[in-house]
């Protein structure tokens, strides 16, 4: 279980995230035309899964609708004039009907020209967008309330969502479930954007370009690095011993200075001394 | 929608830009401010699950406008789960009844009429005419009623009285039969008093907690946020959860144990023999307060008396005899690690682990249960195993170290078990079987001797074989939807409730599927469109005042009983004889003889108002001239402070509508945390330090029961077992939180969670419909192979809330014989791809 408190970057990231995101919505409302010069998704706009980066899928794709068609959820709808993206493209708002994620994947399947990637075989490879919590503020459970209604109908909860869960200083004896999104699982299908009980949801679907921050190439995360090699990167530390007063432990890993240490060779629980008699009379 | 959302981009980029900038909104946050201003805030506890939360209900222009957790409560602090989140909506569905509706062909009643718009009137009239008819014919035994865990405790309370006393049929069971009938009979088995000797304080004393058989992540949010939280803050918290498929719980489980179906019986008796190998057991307790006791085995599944299963039984009932601790020992030993982790395909080291937790004596364990337990056809003996587990340590009655029944009900203490709206029960653990209960009850009741029957009634799973058998004939089913509840819906139910030789009757806010399959709606007005009370799991009463009006024509539960009750003179429902011990009974109506009887009209009206001066409705005041629901709570009490049963005292009425509720027993307006212990329980004498005084010696009773195995298991041809349950967005059969459009969008349709090896193997892929089948019906669903559950092969789990998709067709209505609760957990079905 992963009781770690959501790191500060990541809380960072989010706040950024959700500035970016008024600037971008503001972009989309009045500058469509420069948004389609750039070639940019509106916001709230998801192509289909396996459409990779947006300049390469528009040239790609032939607008003949047949990823639409072969939608048995009626997910995938076509660009009309006005909606803010190229006529006659695929595209979904989460927020009305998100993607189901089959398992046979009838869009891909049904495009002629590999604008939806048929590479893709295995539709949790998808990366559609990325869910981003993008309003603490009124997200249900970062006051503390039992909704997490987004974690529960993530198709990889516990993978692409998680909860993290956080003492609730205010009621001093709750805990808070912080949903966090994973970026390496989530697909973008939007379900929880779509089942958010908000008026409006608190969790969104946006293009990775918007959601996603990107680490300076100078930098590594140190523990990351750590689990990615399987161990230490470096000679692995060595055991320290250390000048103690009588009766005082010091756990080096974990604990720090510990005055908890007993004094005798029993443990705190008297099945481990009658399994230990056992085993030293047998 | 879409215009609406462009509308909020825009105002959110405003919003967005001005934070930005560091600019507020006056004039909006103005606004706000002045709508708030406007509504009126009172205190209510939720109307959904077992935990109690409290809300503060805001009201304007007669309407629940909003809702807020209450901040000063203790048990949620301001928080709510997402249901409690919705509850002002509850009330606002767009099909509320609001007329009675009787079925009817020109212009009569007809068992297959069209429902027709009838007035209070026209349908006390029919239904009094039949409730009389059947009296007549075949006797009190032909009238019922089934009753509900969310009635409020006067409502139950005068339930019980109509139909135990004024009609004389003890044929009055709630819901909660379903729900922890099984709990009712291990705490009176073990202990002689019902309800836990715990309470939730618990959750922040325990250092280590273990589920069996709940969900407690899905169904008791906010108290697994408090659980949560120990785990989080407390050094060397450890969580350790039984099921029999992976959910929401093993997120946070350090232990987390998948157990084959019924195995739990095994398991429970492995930790009782691991502690007594290890001489883990905590003598001094065990010598003071336990007697060793064994229960009679092999005693069927409560199933109908030809069933070929309840032919084969040798043994019957529940009772006990006595043993010496070597024999219980020995009873045990056959539990060893290696057969029951091979029984129950638990891997040793985790069973290990879990008891080890348990013998040590340095760890506080608070072990909770809901369903898992409770439905369960040995549900009485399963909970009764893990008291002995916590006897055997005498880890119990104290702070952390708590066994800790979870209610799924809002007053399945309060109403069912408390006020006694049991086939078998009075108020206050009072049973109709012995003379001297029923004599106090009637003294209470100024009731001439001998009116309570002494047999007691048909309970839920029964009185649906009456209805098919045409010996139970007017039926009254209110605030529950047991036609979407009961088990065995195709063979039972149905034919119950379509019998041309009955006429039946429910009372509900909605249409549901009960009331579809009835004779006669009659509209109900729910929550706080009256004064209520309930009782949650840790025996906290919370009481809260009527804050706005039904709509249309639709009556509270309350007013239909007592108004139903004008409709018979003693002379109609009652022996010459009976009458003839008490002459001044003599052409009363049941109204005055129970209702006027100088306790329930004590209190005069008055108008309700709250310390900030606001004014309140009640319009069962109002109805019938005084003040209805004090005067039945004060004669009610009257059972805990007077009764032959010690320790079930409530505080007086008006102490309520001020406290955020009280744990009973309440002493001098004190409450009690712990029972059975000296300091924290005022029944117990100084120097008694423990005393179970439920019982007359005060020991509580260690109960060996063997594992006996399921009624129905997996075979070639249904292959799979069914467990079925809830999920957090809906409450129960869903009759409330599916109208609200947010929670159905969240979780629309029941869909069944299985492997993705089995779903494989009969060519089905996640989200394509299949076949769901039993012996006894079938439903269509989609199957779902990713998400919040994780069943293992050869196990699915399908949720019941879905009037679409009745999972009850398919369940079987097999029952523990000693609580009659049926086991929902455990069934054989096929899956098919359709």
């Amino acid at each position: 279980m992963n009781t770690q408190s959501t790191s500060r970057s990541r809380r960072r990231f989010l706040a950024s995230t959700a500035r970016a995101a008024g600037g971008v919505s503001l972009l989309a409302m009045g500058l469509g035309t420069y948004a389609r010069s750039v070639q940019s998704l509106p916001a709230m706009a998801v192509r289909p899964p396996g459409a990779g980066v947006e300049k390469d899928f528009l040239s790609a794709c032939v607008r003949c609708g047949l990823c639409v068609r072969d939608c048995p959820y009626d997910t995938l709808k076509l660009a009309q004039p006005g909606d803010g993206l190229a006529s006659g493209t695929p595209y979904f708002t989460a927020r009305d009907i998100p993607c189901e994620m089959c398992e046979d994947i009838p869009c891909v399947l049904a495009c002629p020209t590999g604008a939806l990637d048929k590479s893709l075989t295995d539709i949790d490879d998808a990366r559609m967008g990325l869910a981003v919590l993008i309003d603490q503020e009124t997200c249900l459970n970062f006051q503390g309330l039992r909704c997490d209604v987004c974690y529960r109908v993530c198709p990889l909860i516990d993978k692409a969502i998680t909860l993290d869960l956080q003492h609730n200083r205010r009621s001093s004896k709750h805990a808070l479930f912080i949903p966090v999104v994973h970026s390496d699982a989530c697909t973008g299908c939007g379900k929880c954007e779509h089942a958010c009980v908000l008026d409006e949801a608190a969790i969104k679907v946006l293009p990775h370009h918007l959601a996603k921050g990107e680490l300076g190439k100078h930098y590594r995360l140190g523990w990351k690095e750590k689990e990615k090699a399987g161990g230490s990167l470096v000679t692995p530390d060595q055991p320290h011993e250390f000048n103690l007063p009588k009766g005082l432990e010091y756990d080096y890993d974990d604990k720090g200075l510990t005055n908890e240490q007993s004094g005798t060779p029993f443990s705190s629980n008297p099945l481990d001394s009658l399994k230990r008699h056992a085993e030293q009379n047998p | 929608m879409k215009l609406s959302r462009r509308s909020f981009i825009k105002n959110n980029a405003i919003a967005a830009t001005a934070t930005a900038a560091g600019i507020t909104l006056p004039g909006a946050a103005a606004l706000a401010k002045h709508v708030d201003n406007k509504i009126r805030w009172d205190k209510a506890p939720c109307r959904f699950c077992g935990t109690g939360c409290s809300v503060l209900v805001g009201t304007k222009d007669g309407r629940v406008v909003a809702t807020q957790g209450d901040p000063d409560a203790p048990v949620n602090r301001g928080l709510n789960c997402i249901k409690g989140y919705f509850l002002s909506k509850i009330m606002y569905g767009k099909d509320r009844l609001t007329k009675p509706l009787l079925r009817m062909s020109n212009g009569k009643y007809d068992k297959n009429g069209e429902f027709t718009e009838v007035s209070w009137d026209q349908a006390f009239d029919v239904m009094a005419e039949k409730w009389k008819e059947a009296l007549k014919k075949k006797g009190p035994t032909s009238v019922g009623m089934f009753g509900s865990g969310q009635w409020t405790l006067w409502e139950g309370y005068a339930a019980s009285k109509l139909l135990k006393a004024g009609f004389r049929s003890n044929n009055l069971d709630p819901n909660a039969r379903h729900c922890m009938a099984s709990a009712v009979g291990a705490f009176m088995r073990g202990f002689g008093s019902d309800e836990p000797m715990g309470c939730y304080d618990d959750l922040e004393h325990a250092d280590v907690f273990v589920l069996w058989g709940s969900n407690m992540a899905e169904m008791h949010p906010i108290l697994w946020s408090r659980l949560s939280d120990t785990r989080l803050t407390k050094d060397g918290c450890e969580v350790h959860v039984l099921s029999t498929f992976r959910h929401r719980c093993f997120d946070l489980a350090d232990n987390g144990m998948v157990f084959t179906p019924q195995t739990d019986l095994a398991i429970l008796n492995y930790i009782a023999n691991y502690i007594i190998q290890n001489k883990a057991y905590n003598k001094d307790f065990i010598g003071k307060h336990v007697n060793f006791t064994k229960t009679v085995t092999d005693i069927g599944y409560g199933l109908r008396p030809e069933h070929p299963l309840e032919k084969k039984k040798t043994g019957k009932g529940g009772k006990l005899s006595k043993i010496s601790f070597e024999e219980y020992a020995k009873s045990v030993s056959k539990y060893t690690l290696e057969y029951t982790s091979e029984l129950s395909g638990v891997p040793k080291e985790n069973l290990l682990r879990l008891a080890k937790v348990y013998a040590d004596p340095n760890k506080k364990v608070s072990s909770y249960w809901t369903m898992g337990f409770n439905q369960h056809t040995r549900g009485v003996w399963v909970n009764g195993l893990l008291y002995n587990v916590h006897l055997l340590m005498g880890k119990i009655s104290e702070p952390g170290n708590s066994p800790f029944s979870l209610t799924g009900q809002p007053s399945a203490c309060g109403t069912a078990r408390e006020v006694g709206t049991f086939a078998h029960r009075l108020p206050a653990d009072l049973v109709v079987k012995k003379k001297a209960h029923r004599d106090f009850a009637e003294k209470i009741w100024k009731l001439p001797e001998g009116t309570i029957p002494a047999k007691p009634g048909y309970h839920a799973v029964l009185q649906n074989r009456m209805l098919k058998d045409g010996k139970l004939n007017a039926y009254w089913v209110m605030c529950n939807n047991n036609v979407q509840a009961a088990a065995n819906f195709n063979e039972e139910t149905w034919p119950g409730y379509r019998n041309p030789e009955n006429f039946i009757v429910v009372s509900d806010p909605y249409p549901t599927v009960t009331a579809q399959a009835a004779d006669l709606i009659l509209p109900t007005a729910m929550w706080t469109e009256k004064e209520g009370a309930y009782g949650n799991a840790e025996r906290r009463t919370q009481f809260w005042r009527q804050q706005v009006k039904a709509p249309g024509e639709a009556k509270s539960d309350l007013w239909q009983l007592i108004e139903f009750s004008k409709r018979f003179k003693v002379e109609e429902v009652w022996p010459a004889e009976l009458i003839a011990k008490k002459p001044e009974l003599k052409g009363k109506t049941l109204y005055e003889v129970l209702y006027r009887n100088g306790n329930v009209d004590k209190y005069p009206a008055q108008k309700i108002t709250d310390s900030a001066g606001n004014v309140y409705d009640n319009d069962e005041m109002d109805a019938f001239g005084f003040y209805l629901q004090k005067g039945l709570f004060e004669e009610y009490r009257m059972f805990g402070t007077q009764g032959p049963k010690k320790g079930h005292n409530l505080g007086e009425f008006d102490a309520y509508h001020k406290a955020r509720g009280l744990r009973w027993p309440v002493v001098n307006g004190k409450e009690t945390l712990w029972r059975y212990r000296e300091g924290y329980d005022p029944f117990v004498k100084k120097g008694e330090d423990i005393r179970f005084y439920g019982k007359p010696d005060g020991r509580a009773n260690i109960i060996f029961a063997p594992y006996e195995p399921p009624a129905e298991s997996p075979d070639q041809e249904y292959d799979l077992w069914l467990s079925t349950g809830r999920v957090l967005e809906h409450w129960h059969s869903g009759s409330m939180t599916r109208r609200v459009p947010e929670l159905y969008r969240a979780f629309p349709d029941a869909v069944v969670f299985m492997h993705p090896d089995d779903a494989k193997a009969r060519g089905l892929r996640r989200g394509m419909s299949c076949k769901l089948s039993s012996r006894r019906g079938e439903i269509t669903l989609r199957v779902e192979t990713r998400g919040r559950n994780r069943p293992p092969k050869g196990l699915v789990f399908v949720p019941w809330f879905d009037a679409g998709r009745l999972i009850n067709k398919v369940t079987l209505d097999a029952t523990d014989p000693l609580s009659k609760e049926t086991d929902y957990k455990k069934c054989a079905v096929k899956i098919e791809k359709v």
